[in-house]
């Protein structure tokens, strides 16, 4: 494909302990899109987006980001994450914390007010981010993220939690970001936000199942919403196998507690386009 | 290491401090309340106050700015907020110096208050300068601080965090002269003591109180300030920017 990738991922391994959590990953992310990273919780997603925002001690393989090498200095302006939880200071105030970030990354100072806009608490500015409720916290943290126009924004689970008219003004949010230029990788694990991603990666047992677009997935699955055509997917890599297990719950029958099972799932989904004549994928990561 | 980022670091430790007045409360007023209560204790025996009093200078900063720091320090690990920090172009080094900065200010006020509490209300004779025994109280707030923040390194609870005063702070006050003078130690923990930065630290409080030569002041701030140093680089060597 002659389209660009804002960053790549070859042969990414991360063990926790001695339990692996990704192995073996390849992946390419098309810059100036949103990519959703979709998957049961504990699948890995948090752990690959940390690798790719250079906080995770890698065991094998590359990943390149906006042509450097993960975590190099000279990403640390261009590239922004937020992490799962909330990670600001619950003693300062909403401005505070948003203005100490924007010191920190040499922001613009018009960065506070532009970033407090966008994600709706310019009114709660005075206010201790302590003393806000969950979704309004989350909201900070985000907003952080967006300060500086970072080129490469990574969110981990940015919308948990929302109310509906609140996810969609931020989606707006991310889709001015790409708008912008920027490229957005943003993981979730729920299904239904497939729809405004976009691309997508579905992921689990720290393996890509799919890399591909919404209208794609939903055409070779000939499944409407994404939980059933992550469904369809999980049930047609595990078919291959002879497996039939759990297949949404990465706690579930076939997490990592049983190894068997969860190979058994993993194989197949390595590589699905040998064992899977219907190519449920756009595009495969092998 | 940018002054930039070092000092917005610094500046934001310190909001966040103002946020917490019963904290500010605490850190200025706790150590000249438990210097009353000693000079109150012995106020039958004021050669024993004049020997062990100045002793508790050196030791009440340094165990509540070690608690307070470890603290602090831990949960900006535990909030996610340093993983974060960790991607933006914030140096190690202005982390912990910004800590250490803001810190030392609190250390700073701390040490003015008990000294001044010290020798105007409990009567504490100072034959050295005044203004000495302020610097060796600001020193001694200081070396609690960067213990401090490299506790914090190898504690993944505030509960850890705490144990650590058992572990790290009470050998060096049982071994550093406020209870036995080090002379009369038995030859092993003498020399044990003599490897304790707090031995040293209460050493500097000793000479200024007892007016004792320049050089028998200096050479003890040296020895503190060195381990201060010595912290802080550790403090900035165990901090990773990338963790398991």
């Amino acid at each position: 494909m002659g389209e660009r990738f804002a960053l790549t991922i070859s042969g990414l391994e991360v063990r926790r302990g001695k339990r692996p959590v990704i192995e073996g990953l390849d992946l390419g992310i098309h810059a100036g899109k949103v990519t959703g990273l979709l998957g049961p919780s504990g699948c890995g997603k948090t752990t690959l987006l940390r690798s790719i925002v250079g906080v995770q001690r890698v065991h094998a393989g590359t990943v390149t980001v906006l042509g450097q090498p993960a975590g190099s200095k000279a990403l640390r302006k261009r590239v922004a994450y937020d992490t799962q939880a909330a990670s600001v200071y619950r003693d300062l105030t909403v401005e505070q914390n948003i203005a100490y970030f924007a010191r920190v990354l040499g922001a613009p100072r018009g960065d506070v007010a532009r970033v407090m806009k966008a994600v709706g608490l310019e009114t709660s500015a005075r206010q201790l981010a302590g003393g806000l409720s969950g979704g309004q916290e989350k909201r900070v943290s985000l907003a952080v993220a967006l300060l500086g126009h970072p080129e490469l924004i990574v969110l981990d689970e940015p919308t948990v939690g929302l109310d509906p008219v609140l996810r969609a003004e931020l989606w707006d949010a991310f889709r001015a970001a790409a708008a912008a230029g920027a490229t957005l990788i943003v993981s979730s694990h729920v299904m239904d936000e497939a729809s405004r991603c976009d691309r997508l990666l579905l992921m689990r047992d720290g393996a890509l199942l799919a890399d591909t677009t919404p209208a794609e997935l939903e055409r070779s699955t000939g499944e409407h919403d994404a939980e059933a055509a992550f469904l369809a997917i999980v049930r047609g890599a595990a078919a291959g196998a002879g497996t039939a297990a759990d297949p949404l719950s990465g706690r579930g029958t076939a997490a990592k507690a049983d190894p068997a099972g969860a190979a058994a799932l993993a194989h197949p989904a390595d590589r699905p386009t040998t064992d899977e004549p219907r190519g449920p994928h756009g595009r495969h990561v092998a | 290491m940018t002054p930039v980022r070092k000092f917005a670091t610094c500046a934001r430790v310190l909001r966040q401090l103002s946020h917490d007045p019963r904290s500010i409360v605490l850190l200025l007023l706790a150590p000249s309340l438990l210097v009353g209560l000693f000079s109150w204790l012995l106020s039958d025996q004021a050669a024993v106050f004049q020997r062990v009093g100045p002793a508790i200078l050196a030791l009440f900063p340094f165990i509540v700015m070690f608690l307070v720091t470890s603290i602090t320090t831990l949960r900006e690990r535990r909030s996610g907020t340093l993983e974060r920090l960790m991607t933006t172009p914030l140096g190690k080094g202005d982390l912990v110096a910004g800590y250490a900065i803001a810190f030392g200010l609190v250390a700073l006020l701390q040490a003015v208050a008990t000294v001044t509490f010290a020798v105007v209300v409990c009567g504490l004779d100072v034959s050295g300068p005044v203004w000495a025994l302020g610097v060796v109280a600001i020193l001694d707030g200081l070396l609690g601080t960067t213990l401090g923040l490299l506790a914090s390194a190898f504690a993944s609870t505030e509960f850890q965090a705490v144990q650590f005063m058992p572990v790290i702070v009470f050998p060096q006050v049982l071994l550093g002269g406020v209870i036995m003078p080090r002379e009369q130690m038995p030859d092993v923990l003498q020399a044990i003591s003599d490897w304790l930065p707090l031995s040293h630290a209460i050493d500097a409080v000793d000479a200024v109180t007892t007016g004792a030569e320049t050089w028998d002041i200096a050479r003890p701030v040296l020895v503190v300030s060195a381990f201060i140093l010595a912290a802080v680089a550790l403090a900035v060597l165990t901090l990773r920017r990338r963790t398991p």
